[in-house]
């Protein structure tokens, strides 16, 4: 038996020899001003890794007269710590708000920042059992991805206050909406809707250039897709993809993804071709259209054919 | 019990080797270039490890089978399931025999799941059982094997290798509001197989299904598992097969069976979880 201490020395060296360091503060993707006010940074359009520190979602914050809101934290304490470094270089105005789109870690994984900068952190009404149910799964399956080191440095920061349907918060001078949506991309989406400047922060209910991703309900994503294109932004920040879009037409080719994928896998299902068999071949006309297709297409066949053989 | 001891034996053991080896390295690698290094990083890549690290199936086999014969390289089963899930928690797997041999029973074994035997089907005389396919998880990378008992009392098995990872410390719903209602929900469908003398069918049930691997964040207990233990499938007056289930069955249990028997009458499916719950239907009339 190998006594502790010398695995733990082992691991350790281990450790140093090999360990990459993650990207630098310095090279964290940089935030622009989209519209007056309101700045977000571009995530990467990828799988989360150490030396992208799980920067991979669009991240934003809006500054009223009185105070900021940050929207969705990041995939670590490191990207979080990039974001506020970056409030801190254009306001000192408090960071009074942080408000998460929905449970995923490249999205909440920052909590923890914030929520020691002061910050009332604010999520759908089901984001906490959502994160109660899968804290250690996540805390796993990203240290596989972002490395243990990063994955480890996470304690997972439930919302301290939660939205049942609709909650307005006034940054002095400026009033955002959060609207907290039935199950689509998750069951606990919300978004954030700046009224001054007519931006919508869609979290991930609106996917651009990345595959969408489907972890929630495609019936219940393909339902609102009408209710979020009635919302009267001029311009939308989608959770992946350009840190600004024109709106509404910049959800029209998720649109035609999910009604691609709900067609293929009901006509799997009326021809009897089993799951396995029917994976390979659904949505696989869609493949040129996004990146990452190969990632998370055929797990979106899987959840599809699962949700909607029991129509 | 015996089973899940001599399996966290077996864990320990692996620990212990991963630990040795991981020491052998770092005093291997030291003093060379850095270069090196990479190389020696890469060789702990999870297919690595998972291929290096001590199977399961030697603890496994004597658990289940005792010191009987396995026979092995014959067509009696088969397995099939992919060699990479694109969702852990989903994973089908199906099961094919040959009817010349007169299968009676059959046991999934997913040898590096927490709890290994996923199922255990037991094929009625007359059935006449092909085919079986269901969804399994699989929380890391996994031979899973399948042991096929004929009605003379021999054991055929075989295996196959899947990559997956995570799929029972997965939360079971993506919509937990959607699965407490549905509960006990069950669906019948019936298949054209092409051959006169073959039938088809499928059964879904409603249930999360939950593996008990979840902790719940305030008490940081377990939340408890919460499946199907026991299956009973039938047609008219003819029993099909039954099932004893464990938490590696997906959630939203699914088996698709083909069969020879032309038993006549309706689709018949009662099913029992582990908090005593019973979920009986007859699918007189309703079948799609």
């Amino acid at each position: 038996m190998i006594s502790p201490l010398l695995r733990a020395a082992a691991l350790v060296a281990l450790f140093a020899t090999f360990w990459q360091a993650p990207a630098a503060a310095g090279s964290f993707p940089a935030f622009e001003e989209i519209a007056p006010g309101v700045y977000v940074r571009h995530g990467a359009i990828a799988e989360e890794t150490p030396e992208n520190a799980g920067a991979i979602a669009n991240i934003g914050f809006i500054v009223g007269d009185d105070a900021v809101a940050v929207v969705d934290s990041g995939g670590s304490v490191a990207d979080g710590e990039a974001t506020l470094a970056a409030i801190r270089r254009i306001t000192d105005k408090p960071v009074a708000y942080l408000i998460d789109t929905h449970m995923h870690p490249d999205h909440v994984f920052g909590n923890q920042v914030f929520a020691a900068a002061g910050a009332h952190v604010v999520g759908h009404r089901r984001l906490p059992a959502a994160l109660a149910a899968r804290a250690d799964f996540y805390k796993q399956s990203m240290s596989a991805q972002i490395g243990p080191a990063l994955a480890g440095a996470v304690a997972i920061t439930p919302p301290d206050e939660t939205v049942a349907e609709e909650r307005r918060i006034d940054l002095g001078g400026r009033t955002i909406v959060l609207r907290a949506w039935g199950t689509a991309h998750t069951d606990n989406d919300l978004t954030v809707y700046d009224e001054r400047t007519k931006t919508l922060f869609a979290g991930d209910l609106v996917f651009m250039q990345h595959c969408p991703v489907l972890d929630g309900s495609l019936k219940g994503w393909l339902a609102q897709i009408p209710a979020l294109k009635a919302i009267p932004a001029e311009r939308v920040v989608p959770g992946h993809g350009p840190v600004s879009a024109p709106w509404p037409e910049a959800i029209d080719a998720e649109a035609r993804y999910l009604e691609t994928l709900a067609a293929d896998t009901r006509k799997a299902i009326a021809d009897g071709v089993p799951l396995a068999d029917a994976v390979p071949t659904i949505a696989a006309g869609e493949r040129g259209a996004w990146q990452l297709f190969d990632d998370y297409n055929p797990r979106n066949a899987t959840a599809a054919y699962a949700e909607l053989e029991w129509e | 019990m015996i089973a899940r001891r001599r399996r966290e034996a077996g864990r320990s053991r692996t620990k212990a080797l991963l630990a040795a080896s991981s020491i052998a390295f770092v005093l291997g690698v030291a003093g060379q270039a850095v270069a090196a290094g990479a190389d020696a990083a890469a060789e702990i890549s999870p297919e690595q490890r998972a291929a290096e690290a001590e199977s399961a199936w030697p603890n496994l086999k004597p658990d289940l089978f005792g010191d009987r014969k396995l026979i092995e390289g014959t067509d009696t089963v088969a397995i099939e399931a992919p060699k990479r899930a694109t969702d852990p928690a989903v994973v089908p797997v199906k099961l094919s025999f040959d009817p010349t041999m007169d299968v009676r029973k059959v046991t999934l074994v997913i040898d590096e799941n927490p709890s290994p035997v996923a199922a255990t089907f037991e094929f009625a005389d007359g059935a006449d059982i092909r085919t079986l396919s269901t969804r399994v998880r699989v929380n890391a990378y996994t031979d899973i094997h399948a042991v096929a008992e004929t009605a003379d009392g021999r054991l055929f098995v075989t295996k196959t290798f899947v990559k997956a990872a995570g799929g029972c410390a997965a939360p079971a719903a993506k919509d937990p509001e959607v699965a407490a209602r549905e509960m006990g929900k069950m669906k019948l469908r019936e298949f054209q197989t092409g051959d006169a003398a073959l039938n088809e069918a499928q059964l879904m049930i409603r249930h999360p299904n939950n593996s008990g691997l979840q902790k719940d964040q305030v008490t940081l207990l377990y939340i408890p598992a919460h499946f199907i233990t026991d299956l009973e499938v039938g047609k008219g007056e003819q029993p099909l097969f039954t099932m004893t289930g464990g938490i590696s069955i997906s959630e939203d249990p699914s088996f698709r069976f083909t069969y020879g028997s032309d038993a006549a009458g309706p689709f018949h499916a009662k099913a029992s979880d582990t908090e005593g719950k019973v979920f009986e239907k007859n699918f007189a009339g309703e079948q799609s």
